[in-house]
């Protein structure tokens, strides 16, 4: 599989990073040969195998269904570049 | 008066048991040292105010006899941990200004310890990257140069600001975060010890994110025992961490018997690289015959998967990266740029925000998460990570622990590699299958290079079994003997 501008530019817009049309080409080239020697995992028999998904042999802990934390709206707006009242401010999404 | 900063933590800490020396006194020597060590850019934010204030309450608790396990011990704070109340940036742009109101399990657990923080160490971006190239606020350098050779070298990454506070005796210790081998490589560049604990020793809550399946915290130290008393004020139980595992946390110092006879240790052939440096086997032919003379017995072992290691971590890791990193947007935290519209914003800030290797590892993970490919990459990434974890324990049916080079190489100069992203990713080629594998490992100092670098040798233990990992470490650094320091040109 080898990436082309246009698939480029489509990643590029689904990972939200904005790239200058004349970068695309450069870009294309770093990543198809990133992903050309990436291919060779298809050397490897993974028939019947399973994905790991998780890497530590445990089983995932249940918690009772209570509030433990919160109340502190303000603190969580702190380090916005942008917000009041213990809001995030974006810009004008609804015409 | 003996140089302070010269000291091993365990030193210290009987110093100051002894009376010989306060914790003000020590602290004050780290700062002066870390403050004639600005050329090396170890540290993004220096603290030296909270360091003094931290002392002086640890001289306190040691009065009233309640020092606790790193009291009075100054350390540095990989730049990755939130430290409530002091920037954290994980050297990007994008996290510009941002200052926590929580702080990290790892950090508040060895603050509770009574260690004190001189400063926020220097790190690749987003802890992407072997050679700490890639931080927004400059590269680190390396207090090792080549012999009769002035050319600045990298530190390894991405935890090369703690490795070179520590090398350079600017701090007696540091944090780390591995995910791939960025605490064991820098720490083989650096000739300092460098531990990843299990995955799920130590929490990872309030570490930003990279990976998190494979990211570990883990201490960056000058000695064994230093690594096995700071672990063991690090590691727990954290319910805020899912992946924390809830067992108890053994003596690690306890396990330092320095007695390895009987025990089986595995050499795996695959390991012997192709093209592989003369003095990197060298290395490791030494090591197996000090193992033998120590009583070990040592054990051929094949982990058939190991080529495959590298190109599945850099799918996994990166794909786990692009989601972990959506939270950067221009919203919540750091960095915005404006534009047309929300959309424009969001694409705006993260493509000023972020550095080329994040991006490069942002984009090949959207792509591999993406419709049509998941398939192919993701899942055919995680099926051979399984494999990978297979063969390592089917080994360890039996063998005990395994040893290995920790790097292909020692530390090498400034943009040598840094134009080929493939280049670079094989500084990590040891390091990655048991970072896949969630094992334990550490990197211990055991040579010098033809031109005078450091070299390390990595061991690998089970998982959960960090005591056999220290008592093999231990033996090794004993007959190691790696007593060679930098020659400190970088004092100012």
């Amino acid at each position: 599989m080898s990436l082309d501008k246009a698939t480029v530019a489509k990643v590029a817009n689904l990972a939200r990073i904005k790239v200058e049309e004349k970068d695309l080409d450069h870009l294309a080239d770093e990543l198809n040969n990133i992903l050309g020697w990436i291919e060779q995992l298809g050397e490897v028999d993974t028939d019947d195998v399973e994905p790991m998904t998780s890497v530590a042999d445990m089983q995932m802990r249940w918690r009772a269904d209570q509030v433990t934390d919160g109340g502190y709206a303000g603190e969580v707006v702190v380090n916005a570049p942008s917000g009041e009242d213990g809001f995030f401010s974006v810009p004008k999404v609804i015409e | 008066m003996t140089d302070l900063t010269k000291l091993t933590v365990s030193a210290a800490l009987d110093g100051m048991a002894a009376g010989d020396f306060s914790a003000r006194e020590l602290t004050a020597a780290h700062i002066t040292a870390m403050e004639a060590s600005n050329v090396l850019n170890a540290f993004i934010t220096k603290t030296p105010e909270i360091a003094v204030e931290a002392a002086t309450a640890s001289d306190a608790r040691r009065a009233k006899g309640e020092a606790g396990l790193m009291d009075g011990i100054p350390i540095a704070m990989k730049d990755l941990f939130c430290t409530e109340g002091v920037l954290t940036t994980a050297a990007s742009h994008i996290l510009d200004g941002f200052t926590p109101k929580y702080e990290s399990t790892v950090s508040g657990n060895l603050w509770a310890e009574g260690a004190v923080m001189l400063g926020k160490a220097n790190l690749d971006e987003f802890a992407m990257g072997s050679s700490n190239e890639t931080s927004f606020y400059g590269n680190v350098i390396n207090p090792w140069r080549r012999t009769g050779d002035d050319h600045a070298m990298v530190p390894g990454g991405s935890s090369g600001g703690s490795a070179s506070s520590v090398a350079s005796f600017s701090a007696m210790a540091a944090t780390g975060t591995d995910t791939g081998g960025s605490i064991r490589q820098p720490a083989s560049f650096a000739g300092i010890v460098g531990m990843k604990p299990t995955y799920g020793r130590c929490s990872r809550w309030g570490i930003v994110a990279f990976a998190s399946s494979l990211d570990q915290a883990g201490p960056m130290t000058r000695s064994v025992r230093d690594s096995a008393i700071m672990l063991q004020a690090m590691a727990g139980f954290d319910p805020k961490d899912s992946t924390s595992v809830d067992m108890p946390v053994p003596d690690f110092q306890a396990a330092l018997s320095g007695d390895i006879r009987g025990l089986r240790i595995g050499i795996p052939k695959e390991y012997q690289l192709d093209g592989m440096k003369p003095e990197i086997q060298a290395l490791w032919d030494q090591g197996i015959d000090w193992m033998k003379a120590a009583g070990a017995d040592i054990i051929d072992i094949s982990l058939p998967n190991t080529k495959y290691a590298l190109p599945a971590y850099y799918i996994i890791a990166p794909a786990e990266a692009s989601s972990n990193l959506a939270r950067y947007d221009g919203v919540r935290f750091g960095l915005r740029v404006e534009g047309e519209d929300l959309n424009d914003m969001y694409a705006s800030t993260r493509a000023e925000g972020f550095g080329d290797e994040v991006k490069r590892r942002l984009l090949i993970g959207t792509y591999a998460l993406s419709a049509g490919y998941y398939d192919a990459y993701y899942l055919k990434a995680q099926k051979v990570r399984t494999r990978i974890a297979d063969d390592f324990k089917q080994a360890f049916q039996d063998v005990d622990a395994i040893l290995t080079p920790t790097a292909p190489s020692a530390a090498f100069g400034f943009g040598e590699k840094s134009d080929d992203p493939l280049a670079m990713y094989l500084n990590d080629v040891f390091t990655v299958p048991g970072s896949l594998a969630g094992l334990p490992g550490i990197s211990v100092p055991a040579g010098l290079s033809a031109d005078g670098l450091p070299l390390g040798l990595q061991v690998l233990a089970k998982p959960f079994d960090e005591e056999t990992l220290f008592k093999v470490a231990g033996v090794l650094e004993t007959a190691a003997d790696f007593t060679a320091t930098p020659d400190d040109w970088w004092r100012g």
